[in-house]
């Protein structure tokens, strides 16, 4: 059996992994396109806050990790794919054939359409490249403009709060984490980080970046110029779906897939940021761009591949996130399911916030901020369907009972 | 034989002598806010249950870590974190279903059970047997397993 | 180490917070939590100073043992001038609340002033507020505690507050933390109150260190192993402190009805074994044990009061489980009263923890006010109707309710037994010592129990010495001075480690010693401590005599001198205290007439 592997992100290295453990004797190709060994985007913030070094942002760290495992690590870059012939196109013009195929080729910085984003010194925030040009640019006083707050926005925010520049956030939406917070936690991160000597300008529409003498400037709709040493652009991501056009692999915001990970097109599988798998919420099809998905994606689509029929019941949508060391994660159907109710504790002054969304008496999503502790049984409850029974009524008055909520619901000690 | 903690919460009396090992143990310090295991009560002290990892076979926390930073340790079983290697992203936290897996604000680490290497300090410590350190076969303890499993979003068939 | 080194210094009236460094040199002198406590209180106060007026200081302290593995290393103690007493405070309380302010990273959080508005404190580790109480003056103890754990979205704060009784002055209003621990006696609470302090809400993350790890884990090892293996604790781990109530009343030691007598016959119905019988309607009172903070024994009770009883079967709001009886209390609703009702002394016992009271001298001051009704001196007009008759639980209930809530009687009961008794002019029926009312122990049958009453520092009071053994050996006044000093000198350290008294049911001074010496910087050899211990007592004699307390203060009720035990195996006798008293004077290194020699000051480098 001939296994190939488009994408070497953390879907793509753990279905190699899976796919070697269910099938010993199978070949298996992983291709990336970029030069550099596999690695984890996630961690690209923390080398930029030169917590780590390059190495550590590799997704294992055995030099012969995929040697051993008889793992075919290629780099290439796929031009097409045609299912009929059950082969794949690279760049250069060889071809591979595959018996079973995964798309795990994640996504790519988009950058606004506006003028001057092309400019030396404006740089994305996604590879290693666009890392090492970050580190290049972004010293101790530089001034940087990062425009994006989204969630990787805020990560990154986190990477150069930490080089000691001097920074600027320019966020088009009228808040903060427009898709991972609400109004009320969003003020509380945009206080907290104006609090940290963060510049952060809200509902700022960016419509031109010009060169200045040495450096750059920015033209805020409204709010007039910024200039900077360094622009980040962090405003947004799309699946890698090009070389799918015409493969008749139905595609919608990313690969669609089924419950089982397979496309519609039998033999081609997808996992991680390209998917738009079911969504353990909605049961619908969503693109969840998070590590965790990826990491499921991963194993239950070689799973299937290896011909072990496994299915899953959906991701659940999850971020956590650092901004300058205020902690906040958030959880499923965060902003609430129809006809359900809420609970929420709030202590804006001490920025802290707990937000529980239920759907009868069952937790369907959570948003949290100032809470590292235990955090994870938010996921077990809402994963799980616990019915709360009389906790429901204790949590609508008291949210913070959350983790006594969880250990009688769950661990049979009622 | 691989060996488990089992907890058996009705014997709790909440002396918290197992958060001090644990704290003592891999910080040097008694220091509850730093143990790995917690006791949590109900009630006015009616109850009191001792929570900590399972060292599930499911391992989220390990599979969703993006870097490699946690392993399962072949002698003990427990999922362990190397702080080399962890850097912080806080995604085990969210991805472990049980809510065992921490973040530590001071080293900017996440710390969860290891087992103490074999020798669980807060098995060694606890006066009323409410925590020993047992056959994993006859822990019964299969019980919160079981729920690893039935909260599980991969593998049912 | 041992210590954090740090104590926290709060002014209420200027609203400000500051940490600064530990006075190292009082610390070695007098170790920790009711030693420094007391030498903090003796530098920062006028000892004359209105117990309930600003100038009052209230000091809350941890041990050097504190929030360590030592077993039992969760207690703090409150220090203060007592408003029931007029005398130095000295009350120690378990829990948790201990061990997380020296984990915030405190030894001492020492209080001066009084807030213009109700308010609490927050304290986070180095982050401290002053925060006002707005509603929560006025709220219980047990809503205080709830309400700050949401209002900070934190479920690991710990908790000391106040209820209305300690806001209004109830005379021996206390200190409750953690549901049902209580710094509880000699009026704490009403300093407290008196200072517009509602709460100290506590969470620490800083940890504890000791001086030699290796070594004090290897003590640590050793001292919970004799614990463990000792047949003392394990009674009262199984029994409770209420496994004293049956040995009291078979040596006749139990006072009984204010007084009048020294055994109970009601006792089979509040003893650990009522308490854990299962009534014919199904009901168990017993739920659990529980410790405190990194204690080994766990005596606490948890219990809960059958739902058809009288007290609770119109507010289910009382139908769960919280801190059941212990000894003290048992004897305090029990016998003293009267009362054999196992679910009414429960629920008594309930009230005094949600209302901040010590049922010590609430059961004393009720038991004074029962003599004086049934002698007429009071009759239901001035008791708001309600029959304070001996052995009437309800009366016990409801008067509990009153006094908690400071209305109609309960605010004469709110004034202590001393207080009450001299407003109706009978004086003679106060059963205590320096306005302080008397533990359950009858002093004529324990000799030198009477010594220790009359001259603990803080008023009557059995946990400031430990001659209990030779006082069951030897029921006359006999060779008492010199154990009862020795024991209060003991007692003292013990109280000044962190540590709780009860682990004396298996560690002799040597095993403190070792945990001290193994935690604490510097050489602490037994000769050191019991020195220090010696100057401890030495320092609150010094406050008192300073406060305007003479000998005449050291003394016992005319019912014990000279009234003789009616039954018991001291039958016929009386207290010997005018023997034993001028001895001790001399024990102590102290002139006949209670003060210490200038050569005991210089030896005890006062």
């Amino acid at each position: 059996m001939d296994y190939v592997i488009v994408g070497a992100g953390p879907a793509g290295v753990i279905a190699a992994e899976t796919l070697r453990r269910s099938d010993p004797a199978g070949a298996i190709t992983l291709i990336g396109d970029e030069p550099e060994p596999p690695y984890s985007r996630m961690a690209i913030p923390y080398l930029l806050a030169e917590g780590i070094g390059e190495e550590g942002t590799h997704l294992r760290h055995g030099g012969d990790h995929y040697e051993k495992l008889k793992i075919e690590v290629r780099q290439g870059r796929v031009a097409s794919l045609s299912p009929g012939d059950k082969s794949l196109a690279l760049d250069g013009g060889e071809t591979l054939s595959y018996d079973k195929l995964l798309i795990a080729t994640g996504a790519h910085a988009v950058r606004p359409p506006i003028p001057g984003m092309d400019l030396p010194g404006v740089e994305n925030c996604w590879t290693l490249e666009d890392a090492r040009r970050i580190a290049a640019g972004a010293r101790p006083g530089s001034r940087v403009v990062l425009m994006g707050a989204g969630f990787i926005g805020c990560i990154v925010l986190q990477a150069l709060a930490a080089r000691g520049v001097d920074l600027t956030v320019v966020e088009m939406e009228s808040r903060m984490l427009a898709r991972m917070m609400d109004d009320a936690g969003a003020e509380m991160i945009e206080r907290w980080c104006k609090s940290k000597g963060v510049e952060v300008l809200t509902s700022a529409k960016v419509t031109g970046v010009e060169a200045t003498n040495g450096g750059l400037r920015l033209i805020i709709d409204d709010a007039g110029m910024i200039d900077a040493d360094l622009v980040v652009c962090a405003t947004g991501v799309a699946p890698n779906l090009g070389f799918l056009e015409g493969s008749g692999v139905d595609t919608d915001l990313g690969v669609l897939v089924n419950e089982y990970l397979e496309t519609g097109v039998a033999g081609v599988f997808a996992a991680g940021d390209v998917a738009q798998g079911p969504d353990f919420s909605t049961g619908k099809q969503a693109v969840h761009a998070i590590q965790p998905t990826a990491s499921e994606h991963g194993r239950i689509a070689a799973r299937n591949m290896a011909g072990h029929e496994t299915r899953y019941r959906g991701s659940l949508s999850m971020n956590v996130l650092n901004t300058l060391g205020l902690i906040s994660s958030s959880f499923g159907l965060w902003a609430g399911a129809d006809g359900g109710e809420r609970a929420v504790a709030a202590d804006p002054e001490r920025f802290r916030y707990l937000r529980l969304e239920f759907e009868d008496d069952v937790l369907v999503g959570a948003l949290c901020l100032g809470l590292t502790q235990h955090v994870g049984v938010i996921r077990g409850l809402v994963q799980t369907r616990v019915r709360l029974g009389p906790w429901k009524d204790r949590l609508l008055n008291d949210p913070l009972q959350v983790m006594s909520a969880y250990l009688e619901r769950t661990q049979g000690v009622a | 034989m691989q060996k488990s903690l089992l907890i058996t919460a009705d014997l709790c009396t909440s002396c918290m002598q197992c958060e001090m090992a644990c704290s003592f143990e891999h910080e040097g310090v008694f220091n509850p806010a730093k143990s790995r295991i917690k006791v949590f009560e109900f009630e006015h002290g009616k109850r009191a249950i001792p929570y900590t990892c399972t060292q599930c076979a499911e391992a989220w926390c390990l599979h969703a870590c993006p870097v490699e930073a946690l392993s399962r340790n072949p002698q003990t079983g427990a999922v362990e974190v190397d702080d080399d290697v962890c850097v912080g992203c806080k995604v085990c936290t969210i991805a472990c279903p049980f809510g065992t897996v921490n973040y530590n604000q001071d080293t900017g680490k996440v710390i969860k059970c290891d087992l103490c290497g074999g020798d669980p300090q807060c098995a060694a410590v606890c006066p009323t047997d409410a925590i020993v350190y047992v056959d994993a076969n006859w822990t019964g303890y299969e019980r919160m397993k079981q729920w690893a499993v039935k909260s599980d979003a991969r593998p049912s068939a | 180490m041992g210590w954090q080194r740090k104590i926290l210094r709060v002014n209420l009236s200027e609203g400000t917070a500051e940490s600064e460094p530990l006075n190292m040199d009082w610390a070695f002198q007098y170790l920790g939590e009711r030693g420094l406590a007391t030498k903090y209180l003796w530098e920062n106060m006028d000892p004359k100073a209105d117990p309930v007026g600003p100038d009052n200081v209230l000091i809350f302290a941890t041990g050097p043992l504190t929030g360590t593995m030592a077993s039992t290393g969760g207690r703090y103690v409150v220090v203060t001038k007592g408003p029931l007493t007029g005398a130095i405070a000295c009350s120690n309380s378990g829990g948790k609340f201990g061990a997380e302010l020296k984990f915030a990273g405190y030894d001492l959080l020492v209080i001066h002033g009084r807030a213009p508005e109700p308010v609490y404190l927050h304290i986070v580790d180095d982050e401290v507020e002053i925060l006002p109480a707005g509603e929560l003056w006025g709220a219980t103890v047990w809503h205080t505690e709830e309400a700050l754990k949401a209002r900070h979205q934190n479920p690991l704060l710990k908790v000391a507050s106040i209820g209305v009784a300690g806001e209004r002055g109830v005379r021996f209003a206390c200190i409750i933390n953690d549901l049902h621990r209580a710094a509880g006696r000699s009026g704490v609470g009403a300093v407290m109150g008196s200072k517009n302090l509602k709460a100290v809400a506590v969470h620490g993350t800083v940890g504890v260190r000791v001086d030699d790890p290796g070594r004090f884990m290897e003590v640590v090892r050793e001292t919970h192993k004799l614990l463990a293996e000792s047949d003392g604790r394990k009674e009262l781990t199984e029994l409770g402190t209420n496994a004293m109530i049956d040995m009291m009343q078979e040596f006749g030691g139990l006072p009984t009805r204010n007084f009048h007598e020294v055994q109970f016959d009601g006792v089979d119905k509040i003893n650990p074994t009522a308490m854990a019988a299962t009534t014919p309607s199904g009901h168990r009172n017993l739920i659990t044990n529980k410790a405190c903070f990194g204690c080994t024994i766990a005596c606490g009770r948890i219990a809960h009061i059958d739902a058809n009883h009288f007290t609770i079967v119109n507010r289910p709001e009382y139908r769960h489980a919280s801190g059941g009886l212990e000894y003290e209390t048992a004897y305090a609703f029990g016998p003293v009263v009267g009362i054999d009702d196992i679910d009414a002394l429960t629920f008594a016992s309930y009230l005094m923890n949600e209302h901040g009271m010590d049922p010590i001298s609430f059961g004393g001051t009720l038991a004074a006010a029962m003599e004086l009704y049934e002698m007429g001196v009071i009759t239901a007009d001035d008791t708001d109707g309600v029959a304070l008759e001996f052995g009437n639980a309800e009366a016990l209930t409801i008067m509990a309710e009153k006094t908690g809530k400071y209305e109609g009687f309960g605010q004469v009961l709110g004034l202590g037994s001393k207080r009450m008794c001299e407003k109706y002019g009978h004086p003679e029926l106060f059963m205590g010592v320096k306005g302080q009312e008397f533990a359950g122990y009858d002093s004529r049958a324990l000799q030198g129990m009477g010594l220790g009453y009359a001259t603990s520092n803080r008023g009557a009071c059995h946990l400031k010495h430990d001659a209990f053994a030779v006082d069951m050996e030897d029921q006359t006044g006999n060779g008492k001075a010199r154990p009862v000093k020795r024991s209060q000198d003991k007692v003292a350290i013990i109280d000044s480690t962190g540590l709780c008294l009860f682990t004396t049911s298996a560690w002799g001074i040597k095993d403190f010693q070792k945990q001290i010496d193994a935690a604490c910087e510097g050489d602490w050899t037994v000769e050191r401590l019991f020195e220090t211990g010696e100057r401890i007592w030495n320092l609150e004699r010094q406050f008192n005599l300073a406060a305007g307390l003479t000998a005449a203060d050291d003394t016992l009720p005319k019912r014990l001198l000279e009234v003789p035990a009616p039954s018991g195996t001291a039958k016929g006798k009386v207290n010997e205290l005018d023997k034993m008293l001028p001895e001790y004077y001399a024990e102590r290194g102290w002139t006949t007439d209670g003060v210490p020699t200038q050569e005991t000051l210089e030896r005890l480098g006062l």
